[in-house]
């Protein structure tokens, strides 16, 4: 098979992951309401998006389950990153393997699992439950990236550390946290996608009160193609696009 | 004696073992327990453990749309990995550009998918540009009406979980010794040979984490079936979200989804048993 | 205050049901080269560990210039050690990687820039200041490990394989570097490795472990020309060894049976009839003559030849003898010695001068 018929077959699966999201970006910049012909270049549907009120308070409820969840899964992360890469304690595999259940289980089952937790422990549905699922949705993966981050590093560092006379205080400062940064900040930047993507565990969690982005979205796209829509998704895109690629950035940059 | 050290050491563990157990270990038996108890039309449940919800899963209905969810699952799996297994290999076997192709991989893994299924609707429908563009070139006369049916799903399906698949085969071939298949090659296997008997096996775990980041979700991503395949798909997925939503039938609900964790918990035992083999088969980095 | 810098008391140590180290004690004194030498597993590393304070002994203890730090952390030691990987903190430029361990100390900023910059002059690399170790060759690393041990100017310096992951080259010359270092620090080094070359070019002072105790103490010179057992005479280059019986004990000499010869050896004090004796000889000590060079053969043994290594500077002979014993003779070129090309399968003659072998009896085996 020679390199071209490679680069090809690349090229076109790269199309066919891009081409539909491509499309829908463009044609948010489509002057035609309901036909796909390319009418003329216009912003006239975001400016329906900043003027929509309703989407304003859903937009915000998003970013601040998104913003939150983000940090406190971080903060607990870090705090199991480093837990089950420093200590030896009584059933750490166990709690291990539960963390992996966690990441593999569908979020369907996560979703039912959650509210069946929240209505025993008499919790209302709302910001606070959607808040803790998503802290619980995220902070394993923070963890799994912080701990590949830990690992990766000369067991020895921490030795030669010890050896010049530091502390424990100095080796988290000096030697753990700055090595550790672009993990903590990549896992935060991918919990904020996590929570703000979510569809499935939110559906489950939220109660009628409290919308979020996502669940709006998906309640406009069932009722079929509207180039508002088109401007929303855009929007939500390039946000998560933004954020992804700076984790990706973090997280692959070769020395510090 | 409580010094620093000590306190941060007890307060980590605490914390962790807390969470873990709260929101991970509890959780999961609350939803075992559901699945045993008995539905009630005003509280929800009542407090009375029996079979019934299970017996109710082997009801022609549920086994048929389980198999129904599985056999469309297996073949989105199917094609995931017939397209990303080659996309996977070429990709590791590039010499330049791979950060920035790799980078487009994890973007679709990331971003979400929903979003992603709204674009595939515009392509797909009577009007769209797939249909478009197969009259423009002549290919077809009448417009295929895709959308809404199960195919349309099934494109979604592979649409979306298309990059859950490329990266843990990705992983997987790139960590392949290269000089095994030199070796294979001098000692004059061809192609066919080298695929089945050296690239398949070492690549196993890879394989086995694809489908399992690929079949559960293939069942259970209601949202999929329910834009691209309007009523008339009904998954799994959808089975269960009814339950709990719909019919208020929480431990019915609960059961089907044991049937799902069930699946689950196999394909978790085969890939720790593939992956415990791999670790002694692979011979170690040469860093002598 | 002894001039001992360092002292190990009776240490014993065990991983799970492998004992380690078998009790094993022995002092370093200031300002020499002392190097641990002994295959892999013999316990060398685990004694530096125990030095640096990274592992505590079952029993026994440590002392540092008179005092007990058998159960201080490694950062309350004055102690510091050069790691086999480096250890260099990735993010930290060279300047900052060396000056840590003062910082650690709180020492001045001014004074830290001097004793910085003092330290890596001495191992060559004052112009690479602000680089990072990722930019840094393997050679380069291994001196900024060096020196940043070093700067912090502990009384006794570990090291541990530094070289190994260095090449053929490099690790020569850093040999040289690393011994004129100690010189001028004027600080012990404890140096550790499992190539005798190493060990025997380096040192002041050599210690052999094999399998966790102390097998033999002594200067390159006394190790290599009078090992005390056969695990030392083995490890430590290569020898020839002779089953060897006993005819006579005279007052000055030995008369001895080898491959059916009678020799007469130097006495030495402790032989008697009950043991079985061996008789070793290095191959650079074995003559090996053409049989037309040679007359007097009547303390010579006969073989024949097997192999001709030639290795630039010498040759390598393998000769098998009647009784089917092998025997290696390393061939120097000089003018006494005019033939030097042996062919495979022709017979000769060999001899060594006799006072230049060793004999161990079988207690000492």
């Amino acid at each position: 098979m020679n390199r071209w018929t490679q680069y090809a077959y690349l090229t076109f699966v790269y199309l066919f992951l891009y081409a539909p999201l491509g499309l829908l970006i463009v044609y948010s910049f489509n002057t035609a309401t309901y036909s796909l012909l390319w009418h003329g270049f216009t912003f006239a549907w975001y400016k329906t998006l900043l003027a929509d009120s309703n989407l304003a308070n859903v937009a915000l409820h998003s970013l601040e389950v998104g913003l939150l969840t983000a940090t406190f899964a971080t903060g607990i992360g870090i705090i199991t990153a480093t837990c089950f890469y420093r200590y030896r304690f009584f059933a750490r595999k166990f709690l291990h393997s539960l963390m992996f259940i966690l990441i593999v289980m569908p979020d369907l089952v996560l979703g039912i699992a959650f509210l069946i937790l929240f209505t025993v422990l008499k919790i209302e549905p709302g910001f606070c439950t959607l808040l803790l699922a998503h802290t619980m949705l995220c902070a394993p993966f923070v963890t799994v990236t912080i701990f590949s981050r830990l690992s990766s590093f000369d067991q020895q560092l921490f030795e030669a550390a010890r050896d010049l006379g530091a502390n424990e205080l100095i080796i988290l400062w000096r030697i753990i946290l700055p090595l550790v940064l672009p993990a903590i900040l990549a896992g935060w930047l991918l919990s904020f996608t996590l929570s703000l993507d979510d569809v499935m565990i939110s559906f489950f969690v939220t109660g009628p009160d409290f919308q979020t982005l996502p669940l709006y979205i998906y309640s406009l796209v069932r009722l079929g193609i509207n180039p508002e829509l088109n401007a929303l998704c855009s929007v939500v895109f390039a946000l998560t696009l933004c954020a992804v690629i700076s984790a990706h950035i973090f997280l692959t940059r070769k020395k510090i | 004696m409580m010094n620093s050290k000590h306190i941060l050491r007890w307060f980590s563990i605490t914390s962790v073992w807390l969470w873990l157990i709260l929101f991970a270990l509890v959780p999961a038996l609350l939803v075992i327990l559901t699945s045993f108890l008995h539905y009630d039309a005003n509280e929800l449940v009542r407090w009375q453990l029996t079979w019934h919800n299970y017996q109710r899963l082997f009801d022609a209905q549920y086994l048929l749309v389980f198999w129904r969810s599985f056999l469309l699952a297996s073949v989105c799996t199917g094609l995931c990995l017939i397209i990303a297994y080659p996309f996977a290999y070429f990709l590791a076997r590039l010499h330049q550009g791979k950060y920035l192709l790799l980078l487009l991989i994890m973007i679709p893994f990331w971003t979400s998918s929903l979003i992603r299924t709204y674009a595939i609707v515009a392509i797909l429908k009577a009007k769209g540009v797939l249909n478009t563009l197969l009259i423009y070139s002549g290919l077809i006369e009448k417009p295929l009406s895709i959308l809404y049916s199960t195919p349309a799903v099934l494109i979604g399906l592979v649409y979306s979980l298309l990059p859950f698949m490329i990266l843990p085969l990705y992983a997987s071939i790139e960590k392949l010794d290269r000089r095994l298949i030199d070796a294979a090659r001098d000692l004059g296997a061809n192609r066919i040979r080298i695929f089945w008997h050296v690239m398949l096996p070492l690549t196993l775990p890879g394989i086995m984490g694809g489908l399992l980041l690929v079949l559960l979700p293939a069942m259970s991503l209601f949202y999929i079936p329910d834009i691209l395949g309007g009523a008339r798909s009904l998954l799994i997925g959808n089975a269960i979200a009814d339950q709990f939503l719909s019919a208020h039938n929480w431990p019915v609900g609960s059961a089907v989804s044991m049937l799902l964790s069930a699946l689950m918990i196999l394909m978790l035992l085969l890939y720790f048993k593939i992956n415990k083999t791999q670790t002694l088969l692979q011979s170690d980095d040469l860093n002598l | 205050m002894s001039p001992n810098v360092v002292e190990f008391r009776h240490i014993v140590k065990q991983f799970q049901d492998h004992r380690v180290l078998n009790d094993i004690s022995f002092e370093v004194k200031a300002g020499e080269f002392l190097t641990l030498l002994g295959p892999s597993g013999c316990g060398k590393t685990t004694l530096l560990r125990i030095l640096s304070g990274f592992e505590r002994p079952d029993s026994g203890s440590v002392f540092i210039n008179g005092r007990d730090v058998t159960v201080l952390a490694p950062q309350e030691r004055h102690v510091n050690t050069v790691f086999q990987s480096y250890a260099l903190f990735p993010h930290l430029s060279v300047f900052d990687n060396v000056a840590f361990g003062l910082r650690c100390k709180r020492v001045s900023k001014v004074l830290i820039e001097q004793q910085v910059v003092n330290a890596l002059r001495m191992v060559k690399l004052e112009g690479l200041l602000q680089r990072k170790p990722h930019q840094l060759s393997g050679g380069q690393q291994q001196r900024v490990a060096v020196a940043r041990a070093a700067v912090n100017n502990p009384p006794v310096l570990l090291l541990d394989e530094p070289l190994s992951a260095l090449d053929y080259r490099l690790r020569k010359a850093m040999r040289i570097e690393l011994k004129q270092l100690q010189m001028q620090l004027g600080i012990s080094f404890i140096f550790v490795t499992h190539d005798q070359e190493e060990a025997l070019s380096m040192s002041d002072r050599l210690i052999v472990l094999h399998e966790g105790s102390v097998v033999q103490i002594g200067t390159p010179r006394e190790i290599y020309e009078e090992p005390t057992s056969l695990q030392v005479a083995q490890f430590i280059g290569e020898v020839n060894i002779f089953p060897t019986q006993l005819i006579a004990i005279g007052e000055h000499t030995l008369d001895v049976l080898i491959e059916g010869k009678q020799f007469l050896l130097k006495k030495r004090a402790s032989v008697t009839y009950k043991q079985t004796l061996y008789t070793l000889v290095r191959p650079e000590d074995i003559k090996v003559w053409a049989l037309n060079e040679v007359s007097n053969t009547d303390r010579m043994l006969r073989g024949t030849i097997e192999q001709v290594i030639y290795k630039g500077a010498t040759v390598d002979l393998i000769i098998r003898l009647a009784s089917k014993t092998r025997i290696a003779s390393t061939q120097f070129f000089n003018e006494d010695d005019e033939k030097l090309d042996f062919e495979v399968n022709e017979s000769v003659w060999l001899h060594w001068i006799p006072g230049w072998e060793v004999m161990l009896s079988s207690d000492e085996l």
